[in-house]
């Protein structure tokens, strides 16, 4: 393996100065010339003023994850010293560092550059925004111009963006949106095209350009869309928001009924209540809104009601970081609310596992006839990498056990909502049919849904409902090794920090001496736990390290309760940023180290 | 509510349920259920055209013993089941049902936003301003002074006016009646069922365990039919309504207090449903290809 080439950019602002919509113009321009991308936006929990950064990495290979170094630096905040100057010092020696000419730089600042060995770019994007685009915002189309002109690569690529982008608002709009970016784009060709230099990787259009580039939360929707899901309600939590909202937007165009309810509780009753006559419903939300939904997600298991719940982390406790990674709700999920009842938790952790766990929560639920949480977190919810086209298909759409209306007139005896089965699993028929009038309740019921103490009943309907835990186990999918089958180590993961790891045993193992030395063991899917396929995983285990961000090691305490396994190593972070290729690499080298040591005792 | 299904000629024996009550005897629930059940004949609704959803108390045990679609779900989140049953399926005639407690406290949040959405159904309060399955603790509609295991020297809050919450907030109709007068409470809910929008429906409900001094006599006392005190009482002028309900002269006034035919209710104006009525699961979940083909479009 040798190491892939990478050129990394980042756009630093001011909440509200654009960084984050220009992070994504860029990546699409990036994409659309033939490169590889994976773009993240780092923002804060305000709506103007902070300062907040979009990354992005291209390669002429496919990537999973940004690195800690940059090679360029777009600001359009100097006036923030101490976030640029922090900002500044992620730039690679001879990168270089655009930002508005007519603003005052801070010494700090030229001292920084100087430490670095960053080169200042001065670029007039206030200046050429004005006159050409007759207001100062259009400056960042400016920056964005000059940056790819800085890299040489044809300007019709970013022009088709700004005008795809802009030909929502008007003709003019587009148009000068247009010359700006040609003003800028020349200015950077012009005047930095040769400051560049670093090798740039090879464009492949062939590869790319045709890829599409959407974000966990987007596939997370459209996975559930394809999958059926017609019914969404949901209150606005970061970063859970985006999957309502990918409904929301175009609702009549797909037939979907969205509702933005006044809390979290309505939220999760409102889907409960679709889901029992007949839609395949879901929320989407956040730790917090989580926490009100507890209670109904019990309602849902013991009605045995299908029903998604997207829970995307965030940094907790509480109101905790709104805006920063976390993977601390795992055992939550698994465990939350009272009493006992089946559901499965789906922990996708690339961008193609989002849209199928969209698809695949609305399935298992429907099979099922019980609550399915797709739990992710921030960083894979604003995530956007090229993925393809070919692979987001119409899935199979599995109703589960139901009895039709032909049936139903055809039926002699009375209809059973919790008919005893075999799998736990209950023919399900809707209301609206003569033969099929039922009342369950939350209370304990017997087979018709009526309320019953019966303690024999309570056993049996007990042992029914938990059936279905067992029936699933053969649904949920195996834990997946990335890298070779024979590593001294073995990075233990799931949900998002699959990326960050893929890309470091991608760095670490291209090092001649290191090769194939780290692998890891993904989970996409965590509840039910999946046992056997676990315990055929870990015979293939040398050196154990659970990767997780949070700080109590929840995937390491899983592995205990449910395989009786001892992880020989934690990796832990929780402060909130994702965690990079190279500080697993720092962390692995550790462990190695001390593994070193011991074996030498 | 906007009723779609074709009427049924249907009697009481249609309803009558498998299951034994287990309300107290005198209970107040049994003459709201009887009114109800009135109410559904007499609109012509089968049992399988109905969903009744209630919550958790006494009162919420009612699906359980009338033979008809029902889904008895958690304290105070009845209205919210019962809202999103009815727009993914607006064919079932929706009616949500539950205590003073159970609608008025933990579900009064709820309650409100449904209202000024102008939901189209019926929620039934079960009003017998005390807690009744938790065994007699003092609810949001108790009395001042009442006291309860919970308010040993007598409730020091003053309590909550349904009638005039549902005003404040935009319910579009509003009627109260009387589990021991149930004709009347009867024809009340039948307009319920028969109104286009939101409709709140409080019924004064005796508990002779928990709240014996507001027996069935003393409601006689302490209540009227506004139309037989006032011929000339429009139910459609808000004002009017208002001043009834903020009237406090000991007494409640019972029959259709308000009732306003010019809004919209929430459905008519979801995108989903303004070309197509079908309800959401009644149509196909197939994706026309091309259709999948360009959403996929849109991300390259
Ligand atoms: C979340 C939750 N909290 C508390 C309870 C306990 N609980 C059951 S019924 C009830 C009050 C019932 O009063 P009301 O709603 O007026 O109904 P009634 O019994 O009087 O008909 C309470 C507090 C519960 N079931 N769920
Ligand atoms: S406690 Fe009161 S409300 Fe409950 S069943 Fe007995 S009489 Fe009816
Ligand atoms: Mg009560």
């Amino acid at each position: 393996m040798t190491q892939k080439k990478r050129i990394s950019i980042k756009i630093a602002g001011a909440q509200g100065q654009g960084a984050g919509s220009g992070g994504q113009g860029l990546s699409k321009v990036l994409k659309r010339a033939g490169y590889h991308v994976f773009g993240v936006f780092d923002f804060m929990s305000l709506i103007k003023g902070g300062h907040s950064f979009y990354q992005i990495s291209f390669s002429n290979e496919e990537l999973h994850a940004n690195t800690e170094k940059f090679h360029i630096l777009l600001c359009f905040d100097p006036q923030n010293t101490e976030e640029t100057v922090g900002d500044i010092e992620t730039l690679n020696e001879g990168g270089l560092f655009f930002v508005d000419d007519s603003i005052a730089l801070k010494p700090e600042i030229t001292v920084a550059l100087e430490k670095v060995g960053a080169k200042l770019c001065p670029i007039p994007m206030i200046k050429l925004g004005f006159e050409i685009g007759g207001n100062r915002i259009m400056g960042n189309t400016v920056g964005l111009g000059a940056i790819v002109g800085t890299l040489g690569i044809p300007f019709d690529f970013l022009d088709q963006v700004v005008q795809q982008n802009f030909a929502k608002k008007s003709k003019e709009i587009a148009a000068s949106n247009s010359a700006v970016a040609q003003a800028g784009y020349d200015y950077g060709l012009k005047n930095f095209g040769d400051s560049f230099k670093f090798e740039m990787p090879s464009p492949d259009k062939e590869k790319t350009a045709e890829k599409m580039l959407i974000n966990g939360n987007e596939a997370i929707a459209f996975g559930s869309y394809a999958g059926g899901c017609r019914f969404v309600s949901a209150y606005p939590m970061t970063p859970g928001t985006s999957v309502f909202e990918w409904f929301t937007k175009n609702n009549a165009k797909l037939g979907v009924v969205t509702k933005h309810t006044e809390d979290e509780i309505a939220a999760i009753c409102m889907a409960i209540g679709a889901g029992q006559v007949g839609a395949r419903a879901m929320t989407s939300t956040s730790g917090g809104g989580f926490c009100l939904m507890v209670e109904a997600l019990g309602l849902a298991g013991m009605t045995e009601v299908p029903v998604v719940i997207v829970n995307a982390q965030r940094g907790g406790p509480s109101t905790g970081l709104p805006t920063r990674t976390e993977q601390s709700d795992l055992l939550f999920a698994i465990n939350a609310s009272h009493g006992e009842f089946p559901r499965i938790v789906l922990t996708p952790g690339t961008i193609e596992q989002c849209y199928e766990a969209g698809y695949r929560a609305h399935n298992l639920a429907a099979k099922y006839q019980t609550p399915v949480i797709i739990l992710t977190d921030l960083l894979l919810s604003e995530e956007i990498r090229d993925t393809d086209p070919n692979f987001y298909q119409l899935p199979q759409i599995d109703l589960g056990k139901m009895v039709s209306v032909a049936e139903l007139d055809a039926m002699e005896e009375p209809y059973l909502r919790y008919k005893f089965t075999e799998d736990g699993v209950s023919p399900r028929a809707l209301y609206g049919h003569p033969k099929s009038v039922y009342a369950p309740s939350t209370d304990e019921h017997d087979e018709t849904g009526h309320i019953t103490e019966d303690a024999t009943n309570r056993n049996k309907m007990m042992e029914k409902r938990m059936q279905k835990h067992e029936s699933c186990i053969n649904d949920i999918k195996a834990p997946e090794f990335f890298g070779s089958d024979n590593a001294d180590l073995t990075l233990i993961v799931w949900g998002s920090t699959y990326g960050a790891t893929r890309e470091a045993i991608e760095i670490f193992n291209a090092d001649e001496k290191n090769k194939e030395k780290i692998n890891l063991l993904h989970y996409s899917e965590v509840w039910p736990f999946p046992l056997e396929a676990t315990k055929s995983a870990l015979k293939k285990v040398k050196l154990s390290v659970c990767l997780e961000q949070n700080y109590t090691a929840q995937f390491a305490r899983l592995l205990r309760s449910e395989a009786d396994y001892n992880v020989d190593h934690k990796i832990n972070k929780y402060d909130g940023r994702q965690i990079t290729p190279e500080e697993i690499i720092r962390e692995v080298k550790k462990i190695f180290a001390q593994s070193l040591v011991s074996s030498a005792k | 509510m906007v009723i779609t299904q074709e009427r049924q000629k249907v009697t009481a024996k249609d309803f009558k349920s498998s299951q034994k009550s287990t309300w107290c005897p005198g209970c107040g629930d049994f003459g709201i259920q009887s009114a109800l059940q009135t109410a559904l004949i007499n609109s012509g609704i089968a049992p399988w055209q109905v969903l009744l959803v209630s919550g958790i108390g006494c009162g919420s045990k009612l699906p359980d013993y009338i033979n008809a679609n029902g889904y008895m779900t958690l304290h105070g989140r009845g209205t919210t089941i019962a809202c999103g049953a009815h727009l993914a399926n607006p064919k079932l005639v929706t009616i949500s049902i539950g205590g003073d407690g159970d609608s008025l406290g933990m579900g009064l949040g709820h309650a409100v936003h449904n209202m000024r959405r102008n939901m189209d159904i019926v929620q039934i309060i079960e009003n017998n301003e005390v807690y009744g399955l938790t065994k007699g603790q003092y609810s949001p509609t108790s009395k001042r002074g009442f006291r309860t295991t919970t308010s040993p020297e007598g409730a020091i809050e003053f309590a909550v006016n349904p009638l005039a919450i549902g005003l404040a907030a935009g319910a579009t109709f509003i009627g109260r009646g009387f589990s021991g007068d149930p004709k009347f409470t009867a024809d009340i809910i039948q307009q319920a069922l028969e109104h286009k929008g939101y409709a709140l429906v409080e019924v004064l409900q005796t508990c002779p365990s928990y709240n014996k001094l507001q027996s069935t006599d003393w409601y006689k006392e302490y209540s009227y039919k506004v139309l037989e005190e006032n011929a000339n009482y429009n139910c459609q002028d808000p004002l009017q309504a208002f001043e009834l309900a903020l009237k406090d002269d000991g007494r409640y006034p019972m029959g259709i207090l308000y009732k306003n035919d010019n809004r919209p209710t929430y459905i008519e104006q979801v995108p989903a449903y303004k070309e197509s009525q079908t309800p959401i699961i009644e149509r196909p979940l197939k994706i026309e290809a091309e259709f999948f083909a360009n959403l996929k479009k849109s991300y390259i």
